[in-house]
């Protein structure tokens, strides 16, 4: 493995892993609301969380362009303020991941909150238990493989986003240029070949990796909950 | 004391309850599946909003509809022993008991210790496992100590024994017993066994329908015709209760019960209360003294009355003295037979092994 190849490797697990991070506290948030509130409009609510599943990743990145870019009503807002630029950074890239995977972590934290008992949650009511604590020492550990799972799903497939990043953030080289968009530019150039089939080799192996350790994590938690 | 009176819809179910449940003592709250005592307790808890009415623990208003007061369930102190146990998977034994005890409100008098509530229930040996290694008596006694060191001042069982099989259930009632004689705290006590009511209460209070059609001390209630219409006639009997006055070398013992004495095959000391049912069906009625008979029981009685029951059998009810009354379920004709009716002197015969009887430790309040 040579330079490029490592960059790419490191700065597509950096993205990755920050997508996750960004996704988790709302992808649990929105995931009890759908399950647990009820409000009008949660049917449209629940399609527009979705949306990145259906839409063409270019314009979730270009919508992101539009909002988040530096002349954009929360990108300006940002950048005036805090200095903050997101348009053209990883950071940006690791955005535009989180929104695409989200509906994925949303979904599966979703799944595990349907099947929590809720008699368990009125059991530990009785014992003097408040919502939030509730939520914290029953729901939360019970959801667990659940969100390890939507976790685990997102940062594989956060590796390997294309469309979104590279229209929100941009090709370049040891900022954002992911595996899969050096892959790109790699067969874009003419000796690339070599190059190309390496990049996608490690791709390969990462997200084999990725799902067998999400099978393993899953089966241990259970294991543990005794299930 | 706890004082229920409430009114709840639920779709076409309709409740409309009112009872109390004084202290000490078990109350049992009896019915078949589906009249609503399952809602009750959630009204009770406060995991449900009554529509109407009141809940109150003495002088402490939980909910009050008119003056729009509602206290949450955390904030209730009043303990729940579900059917289905509730355990948190997640967590081990030890961690299951200290949930609610964790929790208990700064200044509650401790009633409840730790090391006691483990040895009441026999749970040291229980402390490290988890939930699913647990057998299901073995998951309610650990659910009942829970509960109890949460420092409830009231406790709910709502058929904490149902979904256990009946070698199972010793796992559990002979605790339940412990509980009810060592310890000051009321209960109420859902189920629809009237064995398990028998054995464990002293108080009755009959739901049918979402209403409570009866209510008072076991004997009364074992005599209204309304829990017969539950029971089904061959359940039939007129439970009776007094203190055990010997004990004979054949393990046989004798009790007081109106005026007249009954033998009992069951393992109780002397002085220990017994409350005993007597079913209908067992009882056999004489128009003269029997004599060589190997029954044990030959009881003086004054008929009361001779009602119908179901099929072609009358239900005759007797009087034993101090207002204790029997009832013997016997055909028409050998009712006819004997012409039996009001002020008839009559005997009434008993078996001693036909009565199942149940020691309580305090007498009852």
């Amino acid at each position: 493995m040579n330079g490029i190849e490592a960059e790419a490797l490191w700065l597509s697990l950096s993205v990755a892993a920050r997508s996750v991070v960004f996704n988790l506290p709302f992808a649990i948030l929105i995931a009890w609301l759908l399950t647990r509130a009820r409000f009008a409009g949660r049917t449209l609510f629940d399609a527009f969380v979705h949306l990145p599943l259906v839409l063409p990743p270019v314009v979730v990145g270009y919508l992101l362009l539009v909002l988040f870019g530096v002349r954009g009503p929360i990108g300006g807002w940002l950048y005036e303020t805090f200095g903050i630029r997101l348009a053209f950074t990883s950071t940006g890239a690791a955005l535009a991941t989180a929104i695409m995977s989200f509906p994925l972590v949303v979904r599966a934290i979703r799944i595990s909150l349907e099947n929590v008992d809720r008699g368990l949650e009125d059991a530990a009511r009785t014992l003097g238990a408040g919502p939030f604590d509730r939520f914290f020492s029953i729901t939360l550990p019970l959801i667990l493989p659940g969100v390890l799972a939507g976790a685990v799903t997102a940062f594989a497939a956060g590796l390997g986003e294309f469309g979104a990043v590279i229209t929100f953030a941009s090709n370049i080289p040891g900022e954002t240029r992911t595996l899969p968009l050096a892959l790109y530019t790699a067969i874009q150039s003419p000796d690339g070949d070599a190059l190309a089939m390496r990049l996608a080799l490690i791709s390969l192996s990462l997200g084999l990796a990725g799902l067998l350790a999400s099978e393993f994590l899953a089966r241990s938690l259970r294991r543990r909950l005794g299930r | 004391m706890l004082l229920v009176d409430v009114g709840k819809r639920r779709g076409d179910f309709d409740l409309r309850a009112r009872f109390s449940a004084p202290t000490p003592g078990i109350t049992a709250l009896f019915g078949r599946s589906g009249c609503g005592k399952s809602t009750l307790i959630s009204l009770i808890a406060g995991l449900l909003a009554p529509d109407s009415g009141r809940v109150m623990i003495g002088d402490d208003v939980l909910v009050d509809c008119d003056r729009h007061l509602y206290v949450d369930a955390r904030h209730r102190r009043i303990g729940v022993v579900f059917q289905d146990s509730r355990l948190f998977p997640h967590l081990d034994v030890q961690a299951n008991l200290s949930y609610g005890a964790k929790r208990v409100p700064r200044g509650t008098p401790e009633l409840m210790r730790f090391d006691e509530v483990l040895a009441l229930l026999g749970l040291e040996k229980l402390l490290g496992r988890r939930p699913h290694e647990l057998s299901g008596g073995e998951k309610q006694r650990v659910a009942l100590g829970r509960a109890l060191l949460s420092q409830p001042r009231l406790l709910l069982l709502d058929e904490p024994l149902a979904s256990l099989d009946m070698a199972r259930r010793e796992e559990v009632l002979p605790y339940l017993e412990r509980l009810r004689d060592n310890f000051s705290l009321p209960i109420v006590y859902v189920s629809h066994q009237f064995d398990e009511v028998l054995r464990l209460a002293t108080r009755v209070v009959l739901l049918d329908a979402g209403h409570v059609v009866a209510e008072g001390d076991i004997a009364t209630v074992s005599r209204d015709p309304r829990l017969r219409a539950i029971v089904g006639p061959e359940s039939v009997g007129a439970v009776v209760a007094g203190s055990v006055e010997r004990v004979d070398s054949g393990g046989l013992a004798t009790l007081r019960v109106g005026d007249a004495e009954l033998t009992v095959e069951v393992d109780a000391q002397v002085g220990q209360r017994l409350q005993i049912q007597v079913l209908a069906r067992d009882v056999i009625v004489a128009i003269e003294p029997p004599r060589g008979l190997s029954v044990r029981n030959v009881v003086p009685a004054r008929v009361v009355s001779v009602t119908a029951d179901s099929g072609r059998a009358v239900l005759v009810e007797l009087d034993i003295g101090r207002t204790t009354t029997l009832l013997a379920r016997i055909t028409e004709r050998a009712s006819t037979e004997l012409a039996l009716g009001t002020d008839k002197q009559v005997w009434a015969l008993i078996k001693a092994v036909s009565l199942r009887g149940h020691a309580f430790n305090v007498p009852s309040a």
